[in-house]
C-alpha cells in the first residue's frame, strides 16, 4: 500500500476522552448529583402523580380508580378547611416582609454593640421549627402561660389561643412569623448596606425624606432582597408543617390543619394508611406550588438572559 | 446611609434609642427568656403554680443533668450528628461538582438542567413523601440513619447546585481559560483552580445545610422512629411525652436540642450571613 509510505503527519493518537473532554466532563461532575437527584426528587414526584390514581394502604395489592380520589376531594370538608387555612398562612405569612424591612430599619444604625443586637434578632431563624412551636404552645397556655398572665396585667381575660378553633390557626401563624420576620430582616438588613449613599443624599437634597424616601428610593433598590424574600417566604408558608403537628396536632376539631399537614394525617397517622388519597392532596399542594415556582423560575431565566 | 444615622438626631432622640434597643430586644425574644427561665426552675415552682415569679431555686445543674444523663437526649442528639454531618459533606460534594459543571461549561441543556435543581428545592415535601418512604422501604433502609442521609443528600443538592453554580459563575472566567490553554486537565481545573477559590461558598453551605438538617422534623417522622435512629427534633417530642408537664425538663431538653445549630450560628456568623442572603444584593 502507498500510504504507509507516506510519513505520519496526524498528531499522536489521542484517546476519545481526550478529544471530547469539553463535552463529556460536564456530564462527568453532573452525574452524582443527577442521579441521586433522579431517584429522590424528580421520579417520585411522577410516582406520586400514579399513586394519586390508586385506592392503596401501603401494603396490599393497589386499586386503579382513576380520578376517584379527586372526586372524593371534592365533598372533603376537612380538605376545603385545609384549603382556607392554606390561603389564611400564605396572606399572614407574607407579614413577615414589611415587619422584616421595619426590624431591619430599626437597626441600621451604628452605635456601639449594634451587631450584637442585630444577631440577636435574627437569633430566632436558627432554632428548629420544633422549638419554635413547643416555645409559643407554652407562650400560649391557657392559664399559667406568658401571654395569658401579660393579659392580666392589663385587665383582660385570659385567653385558650390554641384551643379555639377560629383562633388557632393565627395563632400558629404567628409563632411562624417569628423566624420567618428575622430571616427577612436579615435579608434587608444586607440590602441596606448596599443601597447608593450618593442616591440617598442627592434625594435629600431633593427634599426627600421619611416615608417619601423609603417609598421612592429605598425601596426601589432593595428589589432583589424583596425578591428573595418573597420567595422564601411563599415556600415557608405552604411547607408549615412542624409548627401545626407540634402545637396543635391539627385540631381543635381539626381547624388548624393545612393542606401538608391534612396529607400526613391521611398517609401516615392513626387515622389509617391512605396512600392514594394523601397523594392526591400532595398533588392539589403540588399544582398550587408550581405557579409560584414557574414565576420564580420565569424571573431568574429574565435575570440570567439580562446578565449575558 | 438610609435611615439617617441616629449621630446626627437630638441628643434625646439618641438617648430614646438607645433605651429603645435593648427593650425592643427583650420583647422580641420573651418567648425564648420564659423557656430559658422555666429550664432553671425546680420542679415544685410548677406544682404550686409559681411560674413566672422568681425562681425557687437554682437549679440548672439538676435540670440540664436530668436531660444528659437519664434520658434518652444524649442518644438523640448522637444520632443528630450522624446525620447531619454524612449530610453536609454529600451535599456540598455532589452540588460543587455540579455547579462547576453548570457554572463553567456551556452546553445545550446547561438551563434545563440547573432549572430542574432549583425547581426541585421549591417542591412540597408531601408530594415526595409516599415514594422516598417506599423506596427506604424496599431498600431496607427505614428506620435507619443511612436512609435519612441519602434522602436529604439528595434533596439539599437542589438548594446547594443552585448557590454553588451562581458562585462559580462570578468567579473570573479567565482564570479557567488560562489553565487550559496551559493544557490543565479539566478535572484538575475543578480540583486545584475552582476548589479553592470556592472556599467561602463552601463554609457557608456547611453552615447553611447543618442547620437545616439539624433542624428537620418532617422527614424525621417518615422515615424514622425510636431512639435508635431518630434525630433530636423527633425524639423530643417523646422526651416531652416521657416528662409529661414537667415544664422545667421540657425546656431544658429544648434549649439542649437547639443548641448546636446556635453554636454553629454564633461562631460562623459571618458565613452564615453570606450564604442566606445571596442574591439579596447586586
Amino acid at each position: 500500500m502507498t500510504v504507509t509510505a507516506l510519513p505520519d503527519t496526524t498528531p499522536p493518537k489521542r484517546g476519545w476522552y481526550k478529544r471530547n473532554e469539553i463535552a463529556v466532563t460536564p456530564w462527568l461532575f453532573l452525574a452524582p448529583a443527577i442521579l441521586f437527584f433522579a431517584v429522590y426528587v424528580i421520579i417520585p414526584i411522577f410516582q406520586s402523580f400514579s399513586i394519586s390514581l390508586y385506592d392503596w394502604d401501603g401494603l396490599g395489592e393497589a386499586e386503579f380508580v382513576g380520578l376517584g380520589n379527586y372526586v372524593e376531594l371534592m365533598d372533603d370538608s376537612a380538605f376545603e378547611v385545609s384549603l382556607w387555612n392554606n390561603l389564611k398562612w400564605l396572606l399572614f405569612y407574607l407579614l413577615a416582609i414589611p415587619a422584616g424591612l421595619f426590624i431591619a430599619l430599626f437597626l441600621n444604625q451604628t452605635v456601639t454593640g449594634i451587631r450584637i443586637y442585630k444577631s440577636l434578632f435574627f437569633f430566632p431563624f436558627v432554632l428548629s421549627q420544633v422549638v419554635v412551636g413547643l416555645v409559643f404552645a407554652w407562650f400560649y397556655l391557657p392559664n399559667e402561660g406568658l401571654l395569658s398572665n401579660m393579659l392580666g396585667w392589663f385587665g383582660f381575660e385570659p385567653i385558650n389561643v390554641l384551643g379555639d378553633p377560629t383562633l388557632a390557626t393565627y395563632g400558629i401563624i404567628a409563632a411562624g412569623l417569628w423566624p420567618q420576620t428575622a430571616y427577612c430582616m436579615i435579608l434587608y438588613l444586607t440590602g441596606l448596606n448596599a443601597v447608593d449613599p450618593e442616591q440617598v443624599e442627592a434625594a435629600r437634597l431633593d427634599g426627600a425624606k421619611g416615608w417619601k424616601m423609603l417609598w421612592y428610593v429605598i425601596i426601589p433598590q432593595l428589589k432583589p432582597a424583596t425578591f428573595i424574600a418573597f420567595v422564601v417566604t411563599i415556600i415557608g408558608a405552604l411547607r408549615s408543617f412542624d409548627l401545626i403537628s407540634i402545637m396543635t396536632n391539627g385540631g381543635p376539631f381539626g381547624q388548624t390543619r393545612v393542606l401538608s399537614f391534612y396529607m400526613f394525617e391521611k398517609a401516615l397517622s392513626e387515622y389509617g394508611f391512605r396512600m392514594g388519597y394523601g397523594a392526591a392532596i400532595a398533588v392539589v399542594l403540588f399544582l398550587i406550588m408550581l405557579v409560584f415556582i414557574a414565576y420564580f423560575l420565569w424571573s431568574m431565566y429574565q435575570e440570567d438572559k439580562g446578565a449575558r | 446611609m438610609f435611615p439617617r444615622p441616629i449621630q446626627q438626631a437630638s441628643p434625646v432622640a439618641q438617648t430614646a434609642y438607645k433605651t429603645l434597643l435593648p427593650i425592643a430586644l427583650i420583647m422580641w425574644l420573651l418567648p425564648l427568656i420564659a423557656v430559658a427561665m422555666f429550664s432553671i426552675k425546680p420542679a415544685s415552682d410548677f406544682t404550686q403554680g409559681n411560674y413566672w415569679g422568681v425562681p425557687g431555686s437554682f437549679d440548672f445543674f439538676k435540670n440540664y443533668g436530668q436531660v444528659f444523663f437519664n434520658s434518652d437526649m444524649p442518644r438523640y442528639m448522637l444520632n443528630s450528628v450522624l446525620i447531619t454531618v454524612p449530610t453536609v459533606i454529600g451535599a456540598v460534594a455532589l452540588s460543587a461538582m455540579a455547579g462547576f459543571a453548570l457554572g463553567i461549561y456551556k452546553f445545550k441543556s446547561n438551563l434545563w438542567v440547573f432549572f430542574m435543581f432549583v425547581a426541585g428545592n421549591f417542591v412540597p415535601f408531601q408530594i415526595l413523601m409516599v415514594p422516598v418512604r417506599d423506596l427506604t422501604l424496599d431498600m431496607g433502609l427505614y428506620n435507619t440513619k443511612t436512609g435519612l442521609v441519602l434522602f436529604h443528600i439528595a434533596f439539599q443538592t437542589g438548594f446547594c447546585t443552585l448557590f454553588m453554580r451562581n458562585f462559580i459563575r462570578a468567579l473570573p472566567f479567565p482564570l479557567i481559560e488560562a489553565a487550559r490553554v496551559e493544557g490543565v486537565a479539566e478535572w484538575r481545573i475543578f480540583w486545584f483552580v475552582v476548589l479553592p477559590l470556592m472556599k467561602p461558598a463552601l463554609a457557608a453551605l456547611a453552615v447553611l445545610i447543618f442547620t437545616f438538617i439539624w433542624n428537620d422534623y418532617f422527614w424525621a417522622i417518615v422515615l424514622t422512629q425510636g431512639p435508635d435512629a431518630q434525630p433530636v427534633t423527633a425524639g423530643i417530642t417523646s422526651f416531652n411525652a416521657q416528662f409529661r408537664a414537667a415544664y422545667h425538663l421540657m425546656s431544658a431538653g429544648s434549649i439542649v436540642a437547639a443548641l448546636p445549630p446556635v453554636l454553629m450560628f454564633f461562631l460562623m456568623q459571618k458565613h452564615f450571613i453570606a450564604g442566606l442572603t445571596l442574591g439579596a444584593v447586586k
